[in-house]
């Protein structure tokens, strides 16, 4: 149970569906006891990397080890030691709340009584206790991945695994459901993630890769990826004008780089409040200006061009 | 090694009973009154009402020489195991695919696709049993079985619903859209419901329609349970339907391992 154990090693994995390559060729290392996540806009190829890991979805190429087995042959023995929260809700929507949690444990070969003390503890976990008798069709969004949550860790599983686990959510149960992720990752279970929200990755990753069509761009911790691949801070310049092309060529030197969005101009710089300064007395007066430390988004921008949210 | 997998799976499907326990409860009440309440109603409709108009001048021969409520009522107990089978196996397929995806979280436990198919399939039979006991209970309240065959069509109701129910899960697991069972009950259903010699014989349709229905399952299976029924098996005969309708078992069953493999696991 060293901490340097990998849970997840994959080596120049694909993943093909039909002539789509969906993934094409990721080296990924997951260790025990570690926060990792993929970051990527929507159909980076994330969700296909997080179901051949789960062992649903054969690769098309490549190796993959998860918890030192074979995902292709021993599919039952990896699952069995998987906790998976799934991007769409997959509950049973005819039973009520525990009742989701009673079946479920009994899939994993738990007795009656042990799956019965679990779904108690687990309910109380995701501070749904209240509502055990409920019908899950008259559940909330917020409700439903909790319970969610929860059903994944009825088989106490060694690795969690959560496609985009807030998508859809308001903040307030975005932000329960990250504190609850917070605790499993205190207590030592290994979290795999995807998300295309940055702020989730800074919260929780401790380690991530940022993937787009299918490739790696980048990898390493949040703070590290931000160091590698973006200034410190950012100068946010709207200005009323279509005019935008012109004002970046005009403030180009200010700092070390400029991106070109629809709606904004972005100066990469160690001070953006000096750039600030020189854009107003250069004589030009944007509409605002927002002086921001650089996030993932940053990141993301500067390495595939795009950003992340369509 | 093969006798190794082979009891995996059953151990695997087996940890599926609480979950289709629990479904079953929810559920079991509603369509046990409409099992029971149905075939009531037709058999008073048709076996009794419309009887009285068919046996006027006494039995006709090409009903065998029996009542008319003696030659449909086998018909109607082969029918009903038929229609439980098809809405035991279109929509709740699909809506554990597209709508509650429970399938998907079903496989993200130990099981796989085809204990998945297993356990869904045993939970089908099980409902077929309760549909075809309870009109078999009907049946005896109208006087209409032949002691002890009879008894033999309670298990022949399952398997012609398991006939059905296989192939029709194999389609359901394609399906994109529910469009398609709109389809399937009006050119198949409907059709087979009503030509199958459930409620004439079929020796009254043009030859070429007794040929296509003697293609379908459901004929084999309104033989072999009114031969059931009425307490004259002929061997040969109806160990030939029995075989057919194991037959499209057989063959559904490997379709729809195929296809919810491929559905689930892609």
């Amino acid at each position: 149970m060293g901490g340097d154990e990998a849970l997840v090693e994959a080596r120049g994995l694909r993943k093909s569906y039909g002539a789509v390559e969906a993934v094409r060729g990721i080296d990924v290392t997951v260790r025990r006891g570690e926060a990792f996540g993929f970051l990527g806009p929507n159909g980076a190829g994330k969700s296909s990397t997080m179901r051949m890991i789960a062992a649903v979805s054969p690769p098309s190429g490549g190796t993959l080890r998860v918890l030192g087995m074979d995902p292709t042959d021993d599919g039952p023995a990896i699952r069995s030691r998987l906790g998976v929260c799934p991007q769409e809700d997959t509950l049973d929507s005819e039973l009520t709340v525990r009742e989701n949690l009673l079946v479920y444990g009994r899939f994993f070969g738990l007795s009656r009584p042990e799956v019965a003390r679990r779904a108690d503890e687990l309910l109380a976990f995701v501070q749904l206790s209240d509502r055990a008798g409920a019908r899950v069709e008259q559940l909330s969004g917020g409700l439903k991945r909790r319970l969610t949550v929860a059903r994944s860790l009825i088989n106490e599983p060694e690795m969690l695994m959560l496609d985009e686990p807030t998508t859809g959510l308001d903040p307030q149960a975005r932000h329960l459901l990250w504190d609850r992720l917070f605790r499993l990752k205190q207590q030592g279970t290994t979290l795999l993630l995807t998300t295309h929200y940055m702020d989730e990755a800074e919260q929780l990753c401790d380690r991530l890769v940022v993937i787009d069509e299918g490739v790696i761009v980048a990898e390493g911790s949040p703070a590290q990826l931000i160091r590698d691949h973006s200034s410190r801070e950012v100068c946010e310049l709207r200005f009323g004008a279509d005019d935008h092309q012109g004002v970046a060529e005009r403030i180009q030197h200010l700092g070390e780089r400029l991106e070109v969005l629809p709606d904004r101009l972005l100066v990469y710089a160690a001070d953006g409040e000096a750039v600030a300064q020189a854009v107003h007395e250069g004589g030009l007066t944007p509409r605002s200006t927002l002086v921001r430390r650089s996030t993932l988004e940053d990141v993301f921008l500067h390495l595939t061009g795009r950003s992340l949210a369509e | 090694m093969a006798g190794r997998v082979e009891s995996a799976t059953a151990g695997l499907v087996w940890r599926q009973l609480d979950h289709w326990r629990v479904r079953w409860r929810r559920t079991w009440r509603g369509s046990a009154v409409t099992t029971f309440v149905l075939p009531v109603l037709y058999l008073l409709a048709m076996g009794v009402g419309l009887g009285a108009y068919v046996d006027e001048g006494g039995p006709q021969a090409s009903l065998g020489g029996v009542n008319y409520l003696d030659f449909i009522a086998p018909g109607l107990l082969a029918t009903s195991v038929m229609q439980t089978a098809v809405g035991a196996s279109t929509w709740p397929v699909l809506g554990a695919i597209k709508w509650d995806k429970t399938y998907f979280a079903m496989i993200a436990s130990p099981l796989r696709p085809r204990d998945v198919l297993l356990g869904n399939l045993a939970f089908v039979a099980a409902r077929l049993l309760m549909t075809a006991a309870v009109f078999w209970l009907v049946l005896l309240l109208f006087g209409v079985v032949a002691l002890p065959w009879a008894l033999l069509a309670i298990p022949a109701g399952v398997l012609i619903g398991m006939a059905h129910a296989t192939p029709l899960f194999a389609l359901s697991a394609r399906l994109e859209r529910e469009t398609g069972f709109m389809l399937i009950y009006r050119i198949g259903v409907v059709p087979m419901f009503l030509f199958s010699g459930a409620f004439f014989p079929v020796s009254q349709l043009p030859d070429p329609l007794q040929w296509l229905t003697q293609l379908l399952p459901l004929f084999h299976g309104v033989e072999l349970v009114r031969a059931l029924t009425l307490g004259r098996p002929d061997l040969l005969v109806d160990v030939g339907h029995v075989a057919y309708l194991l037959l499209w078992c057989v063959v559904g069953l490997a379709l729809a391992d195929r296809s919810l493999a491929r559905r689930l696991g892609g």
